[in-house]
């Protein structure tokens, strides 16, 4: 990959100036203080679905980060998700209170388990703080710990891509279990509040996407810092020519155990921003299908671009959302002729579409 | 001396009355006539300890809700004909004022119960071995004289063997000493989980006294059960090894096609799942040709359908490497990602074209059943003939890559591709060929999974992590390294399985299979050599 790539243009910080104000300021303003029946309101529907979108593409640009960066190709980042939408949960499972349906002082599940205390991984979830410090903590010493052993001893290419897989495919098992403590199978929902608000709330609801919004706005400049700085040139040469950047006296386990450290705690803040917005977490998250989706956000926006990948979260979810309405017996063949389309014929994602267009149309003027 | 020869005509005495008390004592019999079920159930114990002509009619009359009374006279009613119960002798037609003889459900196991241990009599072998193999797993206590009257006449080795359990089954809790150790040591040669828990209750002690009062016997009690523990858990331990060899040999079906694609020609096929799944549909299509055009060849179709399985999903492997795969050579990360949308495009079709729903594959007789080895465990005949299947495909494989053309082609390629294109090989059929290999072993995988497990659009999805473990622990290229790998995957997850539950075990071996690419990176089994990257 040898895109040289200015980050980022004028005209792309222009546009992503207009969108942001246009997604953060303007569209809460449709949604909170526009009348229901105005043609100018903007519904709950849409602004969960566009807060869910902006979750998945800071998964994306996470992803890209590790992979069109670092050129490691995870197959298992739905599990970081997962794993701070689970942290997450836990403190709004806890929130819910004595409200469940059995009124207990445990959660549903736990009521189901005959578990009349909560177990040592529960305490303190009660605590917003120490909840948001398990969102990043959990993922970011998983991300650790396996990324250590893997990088250590040069565990690299479609061998790390499988044992990534097979990661999150444990993972997804153990969560299925009900023993293990977070909800089995229904995993956790019923939410009812979140710091004192109701979590249903049209307030609170645009406090989390704007929240949502912002964070993908910082996880964008915070790449966009990384990949400029010397760190990601050398990141980069690893990437390209691991043993050549080894001989120079580089070396490059702690250079990726960073950037894929650093990676996993994005993906748990997003699932962290994820749950509370879609009312939901359960194992089915982890299914290998999910991750491997993530991996064609990216390669569908453009690998090593920051903003292909947002890009292509963005627009490969809105089909989904589309098609799954519309043609529901269409979408799994649309996927996959992403799948296969965007391999043979889009190495490059559509920032490289765009990029080979405007040098094509630069030259005819020339 | 005088004395034991008292006691010996009374012995002879006893046994000449046996046949000669042939008429049935019509006081007990008439209780049958009463309303109290308590008293027909304690006729039904004296019919079953009076084994004659007379208490099996009325034994088997009642089972067919034959036996009627008029005004406390029991009949037994045949072809409308009347006879009476107690003596067998006709009374011609049967009176108007008869009733019926209402057998409730405790009444019929009861009936059922002592009709089964006639059958001890009969003359036909198979059927006195299943009665003698009936009062062994569930002997009662009325049938003692039954079954000691049988033991007199029984020739047959194996019948005698099942009665002389059943009866130390029942005689082991008698008031004589001596029948107790008899009974005692005879057990020993027992499976029966309630005989072990009887022979282990004579050992507890309650307030200082053994339950068993005497020390023979409990010597004797202790020795049987070691005997029935030991052998017990052999044939435990026999039947988990058996679980693992067999999901090792379904592990091995389904990972033999990758050690062709990934291990030998380095393709990640993240569709391989799908292929097996492609097998098990077409299956379940060869099946239902079968059904209307040959049915009573039906037995058969499962033989018939492995050329089909193996066509189809070498077909539909081939076309995956000409249209999609063959571009990305060199690029394993890139076809991983294809090949996975390749899966989606594969189990939407499976879905669209026969139902989101699971569909319905029969196992034909010769599938169905299994051998039992001891009580209640059961090796299955499906699986049993999986692992030969298995070990038959594995040297159709071997022998194709070693003894044929297209085999010796596939490995020149591999090793070099230029030089075998520079001596004649056409590289990119032998590539097109080695794909539609892989797919097609894929493809009889399949087929074997249709007989053990649901067939639906979402099949191979489960298999696909499975599989790819077992190639990376084999190591690449290797061939035996999948068989050893596959194999010992099966055994470990089983083993671990019946100590720690399903889920757990998996999620170790997992772990298990991390940590070791940690300390070999190669698998175990490494091809000697150097690849610079």
């Amino acid at each position: 990959m040898t895109t040289s790539y200015r980050y980022f243009s004028k005209s792309v910080w222009l546009a992503m100036g207009v969108l942001a104000v246009g997604l953060l300021i303007v569209l809460p303003i449709l949604h909170l203080g526009v009348d229901k029946h105005s043609s100018m309101y903007v519904s709950s529907y849409a602004i969960t679905l566009i807060g869910k979108i902006m979750c998945y593409a800071i998964v994306a640009l996470a992803m890209d980060l590790v992979w069109g960066y670092a050129g490691i190709l995870s197959l298992g980042h739905g599990v970081f998700f997962a794993l701070g939408g689970y942290a997450f949960g836990m403190y709004l499972m806890r929130g819910i209170g004595q409200d469940g349906v059995y009124h207990a002082s445990v959660p549903d599940f736990m009521v189901f388990l005959d578990w009349k205390t909560l177990p040592w991984f529960w305490q303190g979830t009660e605590h917003f703080a120490y909840s948001l410090l398990l969102v990043i903590l959990v993922p970011g010493l998983l991300a650790l710990m396996f990324g250590f052993f893997a990088f250590r001893s040069r565990i690299k290419g479609v061998y790390l891509s499988i044992i990534t897989q097979a990661l999150t495919f444990a993972a997804m098992l153990l969560f299925f279990r009900n023993e293990t403590g977070f909800g089995g199978n229904n995993g956790f929902t019923d939410f009812k509040r979140v710091l004192g608000y109701s979590i249903t709330a049209p307030e609170t609801r645009v406090a989390i996407y704007m929240l949502t919004g912002l964070v993908l706005l910082g996880a964008l400049l915070l790449g966009r810092y990384i990949v400029t700085s010397k760190y990601g040139r050398v990141l980069a040469a690893i990437r390209d020519a691991e043993s050549r950047v080894m001989f120079c006296g580089y070396n490059p386990v702690s250079y990726k155990l960073f950037i894929w450290t650093l990676s996993a705690v994005l993906c748990g803040i997003a699932g962290a921003l994820y749950v509370p917005q879609v009312g939901i977490i359960n194992p089915s998250e982890m299914a290998p299908a999910n991750s491997i989706e993530i991996a064609i956000w990216t390669a569908v926006g453009g690998r090593a671009t920051l903003i292909g990948p947002i890009l292509g979260a963005v627009l490969v979810n809105a089909a989904k959302s589309y098609f799954t309405v519309s043609f529901p017996n269409y979408w799994l063949f649309f996927l996959g002729a992403i799948f296969i389309v965007v391999t043979l014929y889009l190495p490059h994602g559509l920032m490289g579409l765009l990029s080979a267009l405007r040098r094509k149309l630069s030259g005819a003027w020339k | 001396m005088a004395r034991s020869a008292i006691y010996l005509c009374c012995l002879l005495l006893a046994l000449l009355s046996l046949p000669a008390r042939a008429a049935l004592d019509a006081s007990q019999l008439s209780k049958l006539a009463a309303d109290d079920n308590d008293a027909k159930v304690a006729v039904v114990k004296y019919l079953a300890s009076h084994p004659s002509p007379e208490a099996e009619a009325v034994l088997s009359a009642m089972d067919n809700d034959a036996l009627y009374q008029n005004q406390g006279h029991l009949l037994i009613v045949r072809d409308d004909q009347a006879i009476d119960a107690a003596t067998l002798q006709p009374l011609g037609p049967v009176p108007d004022s008869a009733e019926s003889i209402i057998v409730n459900n405790r009444l019929r196991g009861a009936v059922q119960g002592a009709l089964s241990a006639f059958k001890l009599f009969s003359s036909d072998l198979t059927t006195r071995l299943g009665a003698a193999r009936d009062v062994k797993q569930d002997p009662r206590p009325e049938q003692l004289p039954l079954i000691q009257q049988a033991l007199v006449k029984e020739t047959n080795a194996e019948i005698r063997q099942d009665l002389l359990l059943a009866q130390a089954s029942i005689q082991i809790a008698s008031t004589n000493e001596a029948e107790r150790l008899a009974a005692v040591k005879i057990l020993g040669a027992t499976n029966n989980p309630e005989v072990r828990t009887k022979l282990a209750d004579m050992l507890i002690q309650n307030n200082g006294q053994y339950n068993e009062a005497s020390p023979v016997v409990r010597a004797a009690a202790q020795q049987a059960l070691k005997s029935i523990d030991l052998r017990v858990s052999l044939a435990r331990a026999a039947a988990s090894l058996f679980s693992g060899l067999s999901l090792g040999s379904v592990l091995l079906l389904a990972a033999l096609g990758l050690a062709i694609t990934y291990g030998v020609m380095g393709v990640i096929n993240m569709a391989h799942g799908e292929l097996l799944m492609v097998g098990a549909y077409a299956t379940y299509f060869v099946q239902g040709w079968f059904k209307t055009h040959l049915p009573q060849h039906f037995d058969w179709y499962v033989l018939a359908a492995l050329p089909i399985a193996f066509l189809a999903a070498a077909g539909v492997g081939m076309v995956m490497e000409r249209l999609v795969i063959r571009r990305l050579y060199g690029r394993p990360l890139e076809t991983l990602l294809a090949t996975w949308g390749i899966s989606l495009i594969l189990i939407q079709l499976a879905r669209v074209s026969f139902g989101a729903q699971n569909v319905d594959v029969a196992n034909p007789g010769w599938l169905s059943g299994g051998i039992e080895i001891i009580q209640d465990v059961v090796l299955p005949w499906n699986r049993i003939i999986i692992l030969g299947f298995s070990i038959a495909v594995l040297v159709f494989m071997s022998f194709l890559l070693s003894r044929t053309r297209l085999g010796l082609f596939m490995r020149a390629v591999t090793q070099n591709r230029a030089m075998a294109g520079a001596l004649g090989v056409p590289t990119g059929r032998v590539d097109t060929l080695a794909f539609g290999l892989g797919a097609g072993i894929a493809g009889l995988g399949g087929v074997a999974l249709s007989q053990i497990s649901n067939v639906g659009p979402d099949m191979g999805q489960g298999y696909i992590v499975d599989s790819f473990m077992v190639v990376v622990l084999g190591g690449v290229g290797q061939i035996a390294g999948t068989v050893y790998a596959a194999l010992g995957l099966g055994i470990v997850n089983k083993l671990l399985e019946s100590w720690s539950g399903a889920v757990i075990a998996k999620i170790v071996v997992l772990v298990f299979i991390i940590l070791f690419i940690q300390k070999r990176p190669q698998g175990l089994f490494a091809l000697k050599g150097r690849s610079v990257d």
